[in-house]
C-alpha cells in the first residue's frame, strides 16, 4: 500500500515508538517567541539542563511588540519584560535571536519561510498554533504548548500521538477577486471549526497547484481553524523556486540533492486517507465571517443562517455569538458599515498581500471615519514594500504602513479594536475579544478588507475589480 | 507534575460549545513569565464586567456550583496553543474537564499538566447537564485506572480513552522530558543517520 505525504515525512522523523499511538519525533526546526517560551526556559533551569541543539531553534519577539517606534524602549512594562526575558534566555542558551530592529525580525511564521529556514520534508514546531503555515512547503508543522517547547529545547524531540490523515482536494479555477483566503474560509465554513480535529490535512488539486507559495501559506496557516493539527501541500517546482537562493536554504550542489529528495515527497496514488473531501473552485466566492469562530463564514452575497437551521444543542452558542456580533439570524452582511480595517498577521501580511492591496487602492481614498492598520509581516516585507513604493500608495489613500508584529490579530500590544466596533480583518480568528475586549471581528481576504476600507462598508470585491 | 488519582466531585457546568482558549484566558493576560496565578483570570471576560465586577449570571460566580470537575459543551479548547489555558483551569482548582470533543493541542497541554480531559458521548454529556441542572449536588466519579466516568447515584457510566503512555504518566506524575532523556542514545543515533544534503 502506498503512503501519504504526511506518513512519509512522519516516518522519516520517528526516533522511537512509545505505545500503540505515540512516537518520539525528531524536530528539525523550532521557532520560539516571547509569550510562550519564558516558562519553558524556567523549566530547564529548574531541571538543571540545557538546550540540546540550540542551533535548531530560532527566536523572534512578535506577539506583544508595538508596531510604531520599535527603535524606542517598549512602554508597556509586562511586554518589555517578556521581550527582555527572551533576549536574556537566548543569550544564556546560545539561541539565535532576531530581535526588534534586526533586518530579519518579524512574525515567526513569516520569517521562517522568507529566510529559507522552512524547507520541504521537515518537522517544524513552535509554541503557536499557526505553525501550520509552514506546511505549505510539504513539512509537518504544528503548534505546541509551553511544556512541549521545553521538551523540544531539552531533547530536540517531541512525544506525539500520530493524527489521522485527511485529503482536501480543490479543483478548478478561482474567479477574479477570489483569493486563497476565501478558499480556506470556505472550507472551514463547510466542515466547521472542529471538522478537522484529530487530523492532519493535505491540500491538493489544480486550484491549489496554481497558487503561489505565499497564497499556499495562507491556506495552511488556517488549518488549525478547522481544528486540524496542521495542513500540508506537496512540494513542486513552485516550492523549489521559492526556496532556492534564500539565506538558510541549501546552496549549489546541496540544493540539487535536496530537490531530488523533495521530489519524493508526495502522496502515492494508492495511499489511503482516513477522510477525503472534494470541492470545486468555481463554487467559492469572496467570504466573510459573521460569528465568533472561523467556521461561521458565509459568501459575501449570502445570509446568516436562520435559527431553525441550527441544531438544538447549538442554538444557545449560535445566539450568544450573534448577540456578541450585533447581528440577527437571516441577515446579510453586505453593505454593513465597518469601523476598522486590519491588514496583517501571519495569515496575510506577506509582500504579495501588500502588493494586491496597493494595486487595488492606488488612486482611491480611504472612507471617512474608517481606521486602517497595515502591518507588514516582517522587516524584509517592510523593506520590500518601501522599495516598491507601496508605502507611498498606502499613504496617498490615507493608510499607513507600520512596523512588523502580530498586532491587532490578537491585541496583545496597543493595537486594539475598541469595544463594540466592527473590524474587517485579514487575520485568522474572530473569537470574542480577540482583537480587544468587546471587539467585533469579520474575517476576510486582503482584497475584501481593502475594498471595505475604501467604501466604509462590507463590499463585494468583484464589483470593484 | 502531581499524580492523578480517582476524582469524585460535584461539577461546574458550562453548556456552551466551541469554547476557545481566548475565552479561557484572553491574550492580554498572557504576559506573565511564570506558570502560576492564571486561575484569577480564568474565563475573564465572561466572568467579570468591564469594571472588574463579577457577572452574576456566569457559572463561576454562582456559589451553588463548585467542584474539581468542569463540564463543557462540544469542541472545548479550540484555537490558540497557549498552555496558559490549561494552567488557568488547573490553577483555579479543576482536576478534570469533561466534554464531548476536545481540540488536539488543548488536550496535549492538559495531559502535560496533570489536568485530565475526559471525552464522553454527546448523550452522556447531555445526561450530566440534565442531572446537574436538576440537582446541583450531583457528583461525578472519574476513575483513571479503570478509564470510567460515572454519575454517582445513578447507573449512568461510560468508559473513556487515553493512550497507555499518557495514562502511566498521569498515574505516576511523570513527564515526557524524563522519558525522552532516558532515550538519549536513540536521539544521537537518529541524528547520525538522518538525511543530509
Amino acid at each position: 500500500m502506498g503512503k501519504t505525504l504526511f506518513e512519509k515525512v512522519w516516518e522519516n522523523h520517528v526516533v522511537s515508538s512509545v505505545d500503540e499511538s505515540t512516537d518520539i519525533l525528531y524536530i528539525d526546526n523550532h521557532f520560539i517567541h516571547e509569550v510562550t517560551s519564558p516558562q519553558a526556559f524556567a523549566g530547564l533551569e529548574k531541571r538543571g539542563i540545557g538546550v540540546l541543539r540550540p542551533e535548531k531553534t530560532v527566536a523572534t519577539p512578535d506577539h506583544n511588540v508595538p508596531t510604531i517606534n520599535q527603535h524606542l524602549p517598549i512602554r508597556e512594562a509586562l511586554s518589555a519584560k517578556q521581550v527582555s526575558k527572551l533576549t536574556e534566555n537566548c543569550e544564556k542558551y546560545g539561541v539565535n535571536l532576531y530581535g526588534l530592529q534586526h533586518p530579519y525580525h518579524g512574525i515567526v511564521h513569516i520569517i521562517g519561510p522568507e529566510l529559507g529556514i522552512t524547507q520541504p520534508g521537515m518537522t517544524i514546531v513552535c509554541g503557536d498554533s499557526h505553525t501550520s503555515t509552514h506546511g505549505a512547503f510539504g513539512t509537518i508543522a504544528f503548534g505546541i504548548g509551553t511544556s512541549e517547547v521545553e521538551e523540544v529545547l531539552a531533547t530536540q524531540c517531541l512525544l506525539q500521538s500520530k493524527p489521522k490523515t485527511m485529503k482536501i482536494q480543490i479543483d478548478g479555477e478561482l474567479a477574479k477577486g477570489v483569493l486563497s483566503k476565501d478558499i480556506i474560509l470556505y472550507i472551514i465554513s463547510q466542515i466547521s471549526s472542529s471538522g478537522g480535529t484529530g487530523y492532519f490535512v493535505e491540500y491538493c488539486g489544480s486550484a491549489i497547484r496554481s497558487l503561489s507559495m505565499e497564497a499556499r501559506m495562507t491556506i495552511c496557516n488556517m488549518s488549525i481553524e478547522m481544528g486540524a493539527r496542521g495542513g500540508m501541500i506537496a512540494p513542486d517546482q513552485t516550492t523549489f523556486d521559492y526556496v532556492e537562493g534564500r539565506e538558510f536554504a541549501p546552496q549549489g550542489e546541496s540544493f540539487n540533492n535536496a530537490v531530488a529528495y523533495w521530489k519524493t515527497l508526495f502522496s502515492d496514488d494508492d495511499a489511503v486517507f482516513d477522510k477525503e473531501l472534494y470541492y470545486k473552485a468555481e463554487d467559492i466566492e469572496p467570504m466573510v465571517t459573521y460569528g465568533t469562530n472561523p467556521g461561521m463564514g458565509i459568501k459575501v452575497t449570502g445570509t446568516i443562517p436562520e435559527l431553525s437551521e441550527i441544531t438544538e444543542t447549538g442554538k444557545k452558542s449560535f445566539m450568544k455569538s450573534l448577540d456578541y456580533m450585533g447581528f440577527k439570524p437571516g441577515e446579510s452582511l453586505y453593505g454593513k458599515s465597518v469601523d476598522w480595517v486590519f491588514i496583517g498577521s501571519c495569515t496575510n501580511a506577506r509582500i504579495e498581500d501588500l502588493r494586491m492591496v496597493a494595486e487595488f487602492i492606488k488612486g482611491k481614498k480611504k472612507a471617512e471615519g474608517v481606521n486602517v492598520l497595515v502591518i507588514p509581516g516582517s522587516k524584509q516585507v517592510e523593506k520590500q514594500a518601501i522599495e516598491e513604493g507601496i508605502d507611498k500608495v498606502l499613504e496617498e489613500a490615507g493608510f499607513k504602513l507600520r512596523e512588523p508584529g502580530c498586532s491587532a490579530c490578537l491585541g496583545m500590544n496597543e493595537d486594539k479594536v475598541p469595544r463594540g466596533e466592527y473590524c474587517i480583518s485579514t487575520s485568522n480568528r474572530n473569537f470574542e475579544g480577540r482583537q480587544g475586549p468587546g471587539a467585533r471581528t469579520i474575517l476576510a481576504s486582503p482584497l475584501m478588507a481593502a475594498a471595505a476600507a475604501i467604501t466604509g462598508k462590507i463590499t463585494d470585491i468583484r464589483e470593484l475589480v | 507534575m502531581e499524580k492523578f488519582n480517582t476524582v469524585v466531585s460535584t461539577v461546574v457546568p458550562l453548556p456552551i460549545s466551541d469554547v476557545d482558549t481566548d475565552q479561557i484566558i484572553p491574550a492580554r493576560f498572557l504576559k506573565a513569565t511564570t506558570r502560576e496565578g492564571f486561575g484569577d483570570n480564568l474565563f475573564r471576560d465572561w466572568r467579570y464586567d468591564t469594571d472588574g465586577n463579577p457577572k452574576a449570571d456566569f457559572v463561576l460566580n454562582n456559589s451553588e456550583y463548585s467542584g474539581e470537575i468542569l463540564v463543557a459543551g462540544k469542541n472545548f479548547g479550540s484555537g490558540s496553543s497557549r498552555e496558559h489555558a490549561a494552567w488557568a483551569i488547573y490553577d483555579y482548582g479543576f482536576k478534570v474537564v469533561v466534554s464531548s470533543f476536545f481540540a488536539d493541542i488543548f488536550k496535549n497541554n492538559s495531559l502535560n499538566n496533570g489536568l485530565l480531559p475526559v471525552q464522553v458521548s454527546e448523550e452522556f454529556l447531555e445526561s450530566i447537564f440534565e442531572k446537574v441542572e436538576a440537582d446541583k449536588s450531583t457528583k461525578l466519579k472519574v476513575d483513571l485506572v479503570a478509564q470510567t466516568i460515572s454519575i454517582e447515584g445513578t447507573d449512568l457510566s461510560e468508559s473513556f480513552e487515553i493512550g497507555s503512555y499518557k495514562k502511566t504518566c498521569l498515574l505516576n506524575g511523570y513527564d515526557d522530558i524524563d522519558y525522552i532523556l532516558d532515550n538519549k542514545d536513540k536521539i544521537l543515533e537518529y541524528e547520525k543517520n538522518s538525511i543530509k544534503f
